[in-house]
Parts: structure tokens; C-alpha cells; sequence
């Protein structure tokens, strides 16, 4: 009934968070109205992609029917790519802040990226793979101004990030002195 | 004309234009069979399933562009299981065994792996033409095999595609021998490509007229690139962010300018709407302009750039656009043919700012209007036959309404009469799409007026078993019958059986089907495939029942099967016909009767 391409995920992505009272017309099966339809019906949410919202009525699969790239393409348009400079390393980055969870998933990516000129201490925080001295994390806001990450909700901060740095501990000690007579 | 020479029956069979043209004079006579099967330059097969490639290649081994159809089209819903079938491999290995003359290929819902790409690079040496639509299975590695070894490449035409992205290093792997591209197509690309690299191909294709970059190419890229193609007559753009100087966006405008042949745009990812007025240069000369993957322009900047396209002859666009904006389409596109609006919102349903009265405002303001897909919030029989009597020239009618089974929106009606005014007025139609409220009496009109339908497309319709047979009895060119979660069953299966065998396909799921009627319609029609797949708890666990039921020392039936009745329902079911016998590639939870 429209455009779409395949999609080889196992999980139905295409369960639509269609909203219906319990005294509307329902969408079992037709002719149907038993348990074990509805048990189906149950078991085909489960299957439902768990990034939506969770809907308790939807009840079709494949509906409205859009193709699988058509609904990936508009969703990855949430995508928030910033720019990732580390002090030191000879080209900067692109990480996407909306496809982690939170602080610790941007952190294992960061580190991840830049494994060549960091590594990770025992207590998770970035450090020079040479010298060993602590990267510390900040990011420029919508504002301009230089912040430590990891004070704010972590989706506060996707909202108002525009670039990150992961800046040389040294140089960060040296910074506030400044920072504190503000 | 048996008396003439071959050759001369050769060239008078050159001028016949479609493939069923052709199909019929092979027909006439083992002479005629002779020379049109070596003559043969395309042959199009629309169902994988329907005849053994090995068949197809024997039968044409002169043939020099080949189209293969896979998996049904309800698969693009999410309705066909994963490794369902419609594997590319066998028949690029059979085309490469024997008729090494290929120079096109055109798959559409097939799965194609990288070691299917490399043999089909290999296998041909004056390969022109590589077009995938909705495939899966293969990963950049496998383009980077097309771009090395097709020395003559030129269309490679991505879309819509599920590919794995192995990094940009694909682009470069095109030689800087290879000058010969027309068409280049990579919007379905998920990861970067290098620009330099991309540069540099656009810059030795002079020949290049279509070119749909993805969302990584930044507008620097295209302005650089848009430099070197004044001829272009096809541009999908790159992202279009605001994250871009005012300066880069000048760059763009005063490159777009240059092309002069430019009738197509899409594209438009991330697009800002800062970026709108440095389209407006362009508007005038676009017959062909899709915004549908833009959600981030709203109605009044959509409404801006297509108010300056005054000849539009195809428009894509996102339910932002609204019924007012439909409104300013219908007063400034006064050539439109093809509209398709889609759904921003798939998870609420309600929220399309799209009703019947965009609609309608199309019907009357776009009289040449023939193809039509349309997602909308509600739907009334008034509209709709205000549209049948505005546009009689349609040709593809499909009406989404985001609810399933939402009645009239002013009467409370079903919506019967609405559709039924499509297909009397509509008399070329050839594909129809429902939805909304429907009876039987809808079937009732289809069957009775639709003479040329070919495609149908049914969800949440319908009262009976005489519905599907209204269909079924009165479409004569009935080609694709696909239904979902409608009330027809055995009666409607087996009412016409004969039917299947002038029908490329049937599909029907969640409805009253039950495994018996199947079993019937298997056992009375041996040139169709009845293939049924099941929804079971755990299916990994069914046994494998491949069921050829000659052969009953490999038969064994699940123990779910023999404790059902014959008249337990059955989920999904596919039916097609076929020269080639039940397929030997189905995976356990399909069941072939």
C-alpha cells in the first residue's frame, strides 16, 4: 500500500501506537475474539521495537504500512552528531550523543575512538595511554561556555551540547582558578 | 510470414514493446518460439519463484538486461518473516554460467549477499546497469566489488535499500579508468563516504545525469561537486543542516544555477529551513521534487518552495504539508501527476494534518493527476467521489487512512460508495489501495467496474466470503490480490481456482484461510506453490515439513499439526503459479502444500 524497503530485523518495528478506548472497535483478529488470538496479539507487541513509546492498545503489525526504511530514515533524523577534539590527537571526531544511554555508554564510544591516545583507568575515566594523565571531559553549550560533563541529566546535556573536548587534566587545573573567580 | 527469413522476423518482433507482446508470438509457432527466444534482449520476471533461473537463461541466453522480483510486496509492512526466500544467488549464478552477455540487472526485494555482488562483477564483462529496490543482505564490501571489477559501469542505482556499512572505502575503488557513469545512486548509504574520492568520480563522468548523494555529504561537497555537472538532470543533495555558513549556501545556489537540465531534486536530509530560499532559483524548471524524508520543513516552508514550482509533474512530500498547503500545490502545480504524501507520525494515530480536503483541493486544482498515494488522518465518501469525477485519469489510487476501519468522517458511513465512485469513474485503473470502513458492497463495485485492475490491495475490509469473489470473478486482469486481517476464507479461496493460474500472486494474512482449504487448493492446482507460514510459540521448534506429500518417507508433521484440526486458521498464506515446482530454498516455518 506504499513505499518501503525490507528489513531483516527480527523485531517488528511496525507496531503503530494506534490509541483505542476499550469500547471502540478493536482490532483482533476478525471473526475472533479469543484468548488465544489475543495472546497472539500480546506476543506480537513483545516483538514490537523498544525505542517506542509503549502503546497497550496497538494491536497491528506492519501498520500503517510504511516500508522499514521509510520509519528508520525520519527516526535517525533524531540523530545529534557533535564534533569530539582531544587534546593531542591530529584530527577530531564525530560522535552521536543520541545513540547512547547515557554519560558511561559516551564515554566507552569516546574512548573507543580515540583508543590510540587514550585509555581507560581502573575507575573508568580517560586517561593518556602514555603518561596516564586524566582527559577530562567538557563540552561547549548552547551558550558558548565550557562545561564539565556529567552535572546535568545526561539528556539535558544531548540537548545542549554543540562540540566536546576532551581536554588535558593539566590544562583543566590550570583553568580554574579562573573559573572560580566568576 | 513464415515464408520470410528469420532475420526479417527478427526485426519486425525488434519493434513489439512489452514483454507480454513478446511472450505471445513465441507462441505461434516453433519458428517463431526459435527466433524471438534468441532474440531476446530483456526479460522480466516478476515472482523469483515462478520458473527456475536455470529455465529463464536457456531459454534467452542472448539477453542483456535482467529484472528478478522477490519477496511479496506486503514484506516491505514487516509482514514477510526474516529468510523467508527471494535469494539474488541462484540467478546471477545461472546468468553467469550462461549468458555471459549481461549488461543489466535489476532486482527489486531480493537478498543479495557480497559474494553474490563479487560473482555477478566478475562474471560480466560489458555489465552496464546495477539497479537493487528494497534488497538486503550485502554490505559496501560488496559495491566496492561492482565499482573495482565493472569496467563499464554506468547506472548504479541504490534504493531504498538495508546495507551494511563497512566504512567509505567502496567509492574509491572505482578506477580512474571508469569515466563512463550516467547514474550514481547512494542515498540508502548509512556511513560517510569520502569526498575526495567522490569528487574526483563525479569530475571524470562527463556523462553523469542522475546523481542522489546520502545524508553524510555536506553542502560544501555538493557545491564543489555541482560545479563539474552543469548537465544534471537528477540531484538528490547530501544533508542540507544549518550547521552551514550563510557563504557555503551562496556556493550552492550559484552551482545549482549552473544546471540548467536540472528536473529532479530530492534529497533534502536534515534539511533546515534556512536552506529553502536557496532552492527558490531552481523551482521553476523541477518536474520531479521529493521532500518526503524532510520532516524538519514545515507547511509554510514547503508551501514557499513548491508555490515556485509551477511545473511539477511529481511531488513526494511529508502530512506536514497540511490540507492548506495541498491547497497552494493544487493552485500552482497545475501539471501534477504523481503525489504522494506519507505519514510523519507513524505511532499516533490521529495526528496527520491531512484530511479529505487536501484531497479534494488536489483533485480539482491538478486534473492530470494519475497516481496517487495518500496517508490521511480521516476520509468521507463526499470527497471521494468529488475526486473520482475530478480526476478520471487515474491509474494508481492508494488511500491510507491511519485508523483501520474508520468509517465516513462526516455520516458515520462506510466508505463504500467512495471507492466505488473511484473505480467507475477511473476506468484505466490499474491499482487500487484501500482502506477505512468497508463492506462487501465495495467488492461488489470492484468487481463490477474495475475491467483493468491489476493490483489490489485490501486491510481490514469487507463482511464475507462474497467479497473476495466480487474480486475474484469480476477483475479480469487481476494480476496481485494481497489481503490482511479480512474476514474471507475457504469459501473465497477455493470460489475460483482457476483464477490463480492467470494471477502473478496471492497473499493473505489474518484471515479465515484454515489449513484444510489450503490443502484443497494444493491438491487441485499442481502449477501453484501454496505456501503457508504459521505463528506459532517458538516456531524454531516446528519440524521441518517440507511437504512434497508424494514423497512420504521424508514427510513429518509437527505434533502442533497433528493435534489441530484441519480447520485451524492459518496465519499467512502465499500463492503463485509456477513452472518450477515447490522451491527447495524455504525455511522451516514455510510450509509448502
Amino acid at each position: 500500500m506504499s513505499t518501503s524497503s525490507t528489513s531483516s530485523a527480527a523485531a517488528s518495528p511496525a507496531v503503530s501506537g494506534l490509541d483505542y478506548d476499550d469500547t471502540a472497535l478493536t482490532l483482533a483478529l476478525p471473526g475472533s475474539s479469543s484468548a488465544a488470538d489475543l495472546a497472539a496479539a500480546d506476543r506480537k507487541r513483545a516483538h514490537a521495537d523498544h525505542d517506542m513509546p509503549p502503546s497497550p492498545k496497538a494491536r497491528a503489525v506492519g501498520w500503517p504500512p510504511v516500508r522499514a526504511y521509510r520509519r528508520n530514515a525520519l527516526r535517525d533524523e533524531q540523530a545529534k552528531l557533535v564534533k569530539v577534539a582531544v587534546d593531542g590527537a591530529p584530527y577530531l571526531r564525530k560522535v552521536d550523543l543520541a545513540a547512547h544511554d547515557g554519560y558511561a555508554a559516551l564515554l566507552r564510544a569516546l574512548h573507543g575512538m580515540f583508543a590510540s591516545c587514550l585509555g581507560a583507568d581502573g575507575a573508568g575515566r580517560l586517561v593518556d595511554a602514555a603518561t596516564g594523565a586524566e582527559y577530562v571531559p567538557t563540552y561547549e553549550d548552547k551558550d558558548g561556555d565550557w562545561m564539565l560533563v556529567g552535572d546535568v541529566p545526561f539528556k539535558m546535556f544531548v540537548d545542549s551540547c554543540k562540540r566536546i573536548r576532551l581536554m588535558k587534566s593539566s590544562e583543566a587545573v590550570s583553568l580554574s582558578p579562573r573559573t572560580s573567580s566568576q | 510470414m513464415t515464408y520470410f527469413p528469420e532475420e526479417v522476423v527478427e526485426h519486425i518482433f525488434s519493434f513489439l514493446p512489452s514483454h507480454s507482446d513478446r511472450n505471445t508470438v513465441s507462441l505461434v509457432c516453433k519458428v517463431w518460439y526459435e527466433v524471438e527466444r534468441l532474440s531476446r534482449r530483456a526479460v522480466f520476471v516478476g515472482n523469483c519463484y515462478a520458473v527456475r533461473p536455470e529455465r529463464v537463461v536457456l531459454r534467452f541466453p542472448n539477453v542483456k538486461a535482467l529484472t528478478v522480483k522477490g519477496k511479496p510486496h506486503f514484506a516491505d509492512f514487516n509482514l514477510v518473516p526474516p529468510d523467508w526466500g527471494g535469494y539474488a544467488g541462484p540467478w546471477i549464478e545461472a546468468a553467469a554460467r550462461s549468458c555471459v552477455g549481461l549488461e543489466e540487472l535489476r532486482m527489486k526485494r531480493m537478498v543479495v549477499s557480497d559474494e553474490n555482488l563479487e560473482l555477478l562483477a566478475r562474471s560480466f564483462p560489458r555489465f552496464k546497469v546495477l539497479v537493487l529496490i528494497s534488497c538486503e543482505g550485502f554490505s559496501t564490501d560488496g559495491l566496492a566489488a561492482i565499482a573495482s571489477h565493472c569496467k563499464l559501469l554506468r547506472e548504479l542505482d541504490l534504493q531504498e535499500n538495508d546495507v551494511e556499512d563497512r566504512g567509505p572505502r567502496w567509492l574509491s575503488f572505482f578506477p580512474d579508468s571508469c569515466t563512463s557513469l550516467v547514474s550514481l545512486n547512494f542515498a540508502c548509504i548509512k556511513g560517510e563516504v569520502n569526498s575526495g574520492a567522490l569528487e574526483r568520480l563525479v569530475a571524470r563522468s562527463p556523462n553523469l545525469r542522475s546523481l542522489r548523494l546520502n545524508r553524510s555529504v555536506s553542502v560544501d561537497t555538493l557545491s564543489k561537486i555541482l560545479v563539474r555537472t552543469p548537465n544534471l538532470e537528477d540531484l538528490g543533495t547530501g544533508n542540507l543542516t544549518d550547521e552551514f555558513q550563510a557563504e557555503s549556501y551562496a556556493r550552492l545556489t550559484s552551482a545549482l544555477e549552473k544546471c540548467k537540465m536540472l528536473r529532479s531534486l530530492s534529497g533534502f536530509w536534515d534539511a533546515s529551513p534556512i536552506c529553502v530560499p536557496y532552492i527558490y532559483p531552481l523551482c521553476h524548471q523541477l518536474t520531479g521534487l521529493n521532500l518526503s524524508y524532510t520532516p524538519t520543513l514545515d507547511y509554510s516552508d514547503l508551501t514557499k518552495m513548491v508555490s515556485r514550482c509551477v511545473k511539477l509533474q511529481r511531488l513526494w512530500v511529508l502530512d506536514c504539508i497540511s490540507d492548506k498547503g495541498l491547497q497552494v500545490v493544487a493552485s500552482s502545480c497545475k501539471d501534477l501527476q504523481e503525489l504522494r504524501v506519507f505519514p510523519s507520525d507513524f505511532y499516533v494515530a490521529g495526528a496527520s494534518a491531512v484530511t479529505e480536503e487536501g484531497l479534494v483541493a488536489i483533485s480539482s486544482g491538478c486534473p492530470k493527476l494519475s497516481s496517487l498515494l495518500y496517508f490521511c488522518h480521516q476520509m468521507t465518501n463526499e470527497a471521494l467521489i468529488t475526486v473520482a469525477k475530478n480526476c478520471p485519469n487515474f491509474i494508481r489510487f492508494r488511500l491510507c487512512i491511519l485508523e483501520p476501519k474508520k468509517p465516513d468522517a462526516m455520516t458515520g458511513q462506510p466508505l463504500d460508495e467512495g471507492f466505488g465512485a473511484i473505480v467507475r469513474e477511473c476506468k484505466g485503473l490499474r491499482r487500487l489501495s484501500m482502506s477505512g470502513l468497508l463492506t462487501d458492497k465495495v467488492f461488489m463495485y470492484i468487481g463490477k467496474y474495475a475491467k483493468y485492475l491489476e493490483m489490489l490491495s485490501i486491510a481490514f475490509a469487507g463482511d464475507s466470503d462474497k467479497g473476495m469473489m466480487d474480486v475474484m470473478n469480476g477483475c479480469k486482469n487481476l494480476r496481485k490480490l494481497e489481503i490482511r486481517d479480512s474476514p474471507f476464507g475457504d469459501v473465497a479461496l477455493l470460489g475460483n481456482v482457476a483464477k490463480y493460474e492467470t494471477m502473478r500472486s496471492l497473499w493473505m494474512s489474518s484471515c479465515n484461510v484454515t489449513l484444510k482449504g489450503c490443502q484443497v487448493l494444493a491438491s487441485k492446482m499442481p502449477m501453484l506453490n501454496v505456501e503457508i507460514m504459521n505463528e506459532l510459540d517458538g516456531s524454531s521448534e516446528m519440524e521441518e515439513n517440507h511437504a512434497d506429500l508424494s514423497k512420504v518417507d521424508k514427510l513429518y508433521v509437527s505434533e502442533m499439526e497433528e493435534n489441530h484440526t484441519d480447520l485451524s486458521k492459518v496465519d499467512k498464506l502465499y500463492v503463485y503459479r509456477t513452472t518450477a515446482g515447490a522451491r527447495d530454498d524455504a525455511p522451516n516455518f514455510v510450509k509448502i502444500l
